[in-house]
């Protein structure tokens, strides 16, 4: 059974259809590419998976549970984490501090431990693993660093960090790459695979082409809110619908 | 806490133990005060740190010494076991209004925590029994022990200080603590901090519960002092000083409320001791005090500071 499942999911705002009744599947361990032009819909889909948007109809089977609808919180406490399009930190905290929020649901306290310092034990561990994070994503040096002052492909680093410290068994992933030089970029390809070698699954949102058709061992293609196209990258890449809808859309 | 923080918080400890003895009976009683404000503005400090200024704080404060004046005036509690109920009366109060409240953010919740407050003023006023009205409740007893004598203002003070201190370092290891951290992340990028799992309306909440609970407790400490509660000890007006101590100390830390009410204070009196300015226009001089500490201070006395001595003691957080 597929780990995630959309079924026939509608996103309408007022009266424009962003989703219009998609449907795809991912399974466990795979890296999932989800593209299409610019407005098709892909970011609507992760928000709507994520719970940050509830769908106007349809189901989001994780994990053989319905989760549409249901609280961000509640979801990514469940092992579903999304990154955001958009540059999003802690801005006024350190880099080390922003990489620790995301181990909340692990290391969380109470009022009481927090007066009496009753889980310090708990709190050295999550520490240490969030240091952990920090060195895989590159960014241990700078860990005192303010997030606002570091360089954007850092930035795009730190987002990634704040997510896998949120023991992610599923990650959705929205254009990871933007704002990043090529040699970055081949930095994050690699950091990627090694998420998918620990058993996480990746659902990739991404214009960056090369990186798409070099990751992702199978497609979801979106176009206007609907579903247009599925298949590997060869098939994608020699598809005539797909195609056509690129050069229409422009991307 | 760092060692050299310690020894700082023990050197004024110190200095305020001994500073009543060198000062007038006025002067004594307003030290009272100052310590409570100190609370206030502390515990204030922490629902701003989710980023929702409120403006029900003072009104909750007022929750917290109806709360104990009715309690030790009507059922004869003693004010060691009103007190802390005050602070959970509050903090229940808080609880409850959450609900509506939360679901509205910056300048609606602002406008709504005011209409709250205002709606609970307006019970203390129209419902006479058991409220007492306009004139409130008088005649509250000061609090027992041994033959301590509380109508005294120094076993005062030095009790409020008691009171005060534990509280304040209760509010800071909070702050300090991984609850603060999530706190502060839900103030930054609240969207982000729920991405990994926090619940960002429970810690609102907490945030404006536990606030509430200890200016709850320094409502029962002001009045049991004054012997009065009314409902105009809670008006909008003294929320008004309440942000302007706040802003212009720097709200940005966890000290900077508290030298914005201290530096204020003093300030103030200095003020009116002078005679330079009419006591009628003296909100005039705190409304001028606000707009230029905004305008050429944005991070406060606090951040003056900062910059002074390369490091205080109040790390950012
Ligand atoms: N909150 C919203 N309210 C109204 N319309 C929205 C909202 N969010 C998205 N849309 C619309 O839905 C459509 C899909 O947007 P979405 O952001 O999902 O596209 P995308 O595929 O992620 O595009 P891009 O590649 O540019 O990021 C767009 O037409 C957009 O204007
Ligand atoms: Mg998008």
């Amino acid at each position: 059974m597929a780990l995630l499942e959309v079924k026939n999911v509608t996103k309408q705002f007022g009266g424009l259809t962003a989703l219009n009744d998609v449907s795809f599947s991912v399974e466990k361990g795979e890296i999932r590419g989800l593209i299409g032009p610019n407005g098709a819909g892909k970011s609507t889909m992760f928000k709507n998976i994520a719970g940050f948007y509830t769908p106007t109809k349809g189901e989001v089977i994780y994990d053989g549970q319905n989760i549409a609808g249901a609280h961000p919180c509640k979801v990514s406490g469940m092992g579903l984490v999304r990154t955001f399009q958009e540059t999003t930190l802690f801005d006024e905290m350190s880099v080390f501090e922003n990489a620790l929020v995301g181990c909340h649901m692990t290391a969380r306290s109470n009022l009481f431990s927090a007066i009496f310092g009753s889980d310090r034990q708990r709190q050295k561990i999550a520490a240490e693993k969030t240091m952990d994070v920090l060195e895989f994503m590159g960014l241990a040096d700078r860990k005192d660093q303010l997030a606002s002052e570091l360089p954007l492909g850092s930035q795009r680093a730190l987002a990634m960090a704040i997510s896998l410290n949120a023991d992610p068994k599923v990650l959705l992933m929205d254009e990871p790459f933007a704002g990043m030089n090529p040699e970055e970029t081949n930095h994050m390809m690699d950091l990627t695979r090694k998420l998918q070698d620990k058993g996480i699954t990746i659902v990739l949102v991404e214009h960056d082409m090369k990186a798409v058709m070099g990751l992702c061992g199978y497609l979801t293609v979106l176009c206007f809110g609907s579903l247009l196209a599925e298949g590997t990258p060869e098939e994608i890449r020699n598809n005539e619908k797909v195609i056509q809808a690129y050069l229409g859309g422009g991307s | 806490m760092s060692i050299k923080n310690l020894i700082i918080c023990i050197v004024i400890l110190a200095g305020l133990v001994a500073l009543p003895h060198f000062l007038a009976y006025n002067f004594q009683d307003l030290l009272i005060f100052l310590a409570v404000n100190v609370l206030v503005v502390v515990s204030y400090r922490l629902v701003t740190l989710t980023g929702e200024w409120s403006l029900i704080h003072v009104v909750m404060m007022g929750v917290g010494a109806y709360a104990s004046a009715m309690l030790s005036k009507m059922a004869g509690f003693p004010f060691w076991i009103s007190m802390p109920i005050a602070g959970l009366t509050a903090a229940t109060i808080a609880a409850l209004l959450c609900f509506p409240l939360f679901r509205m953010t910056q300048f609606y919740f602002l406008i709504g925590s005011f209409a709250a407050g205002e709606a609970i003023r307006l019970v203390w006023i129209y419902f006479i029994d058991p409220f007492g009205g306009s004139s409130g409740i008088n005649n509250l007893p000061p609090p027992e022990l041994g033959d301590i004598d509380f109508y005294e203002p120094i076993p005062y003070f030095y009790m409020t200080l008691i009171i005060v201190t534990i509280s304040l370092f209760i509010l800071y290891r909070i702050e300090k603590s991984r609850v603060g951290l999530t706190l502060n992340a839900v103030h930054w990028k609240a969207p982000l901090a729920e991405s990994v799992g926090v619940d960002t309306w429970k810690y609102r909440s907490l945030a404006l519960i536990v606030g509430s609970f200890f200016v709850g407790i320094a409502g029962a400490l002001k009045v049991h002092y004054l012997g009065v509660v009314t409902p105009h000890q809670f008006g909008i007006g003294v929320m008004v000083f309440v942000l302007i101590w706040v802003i212009v100390g720097g709200y940005a830390s966890f000290v900077g409320p508290i030298i914005g009410v201290v530096v204020l204070t003093v300030f103030d009196q200095g003020l009116r001791a002078s005679g330079i300015v009419d006591p009628a226009v003296q909100p005039a001089v705190y409304g001028a005090v606000l707009i230029a500490s905004i305008l050429f201070m944005p991070e406060g006395l606090e951040g003056i500071g900062k910059r002074f001595f390369s490091k205080s003691s109040g790390e950012n957080a």
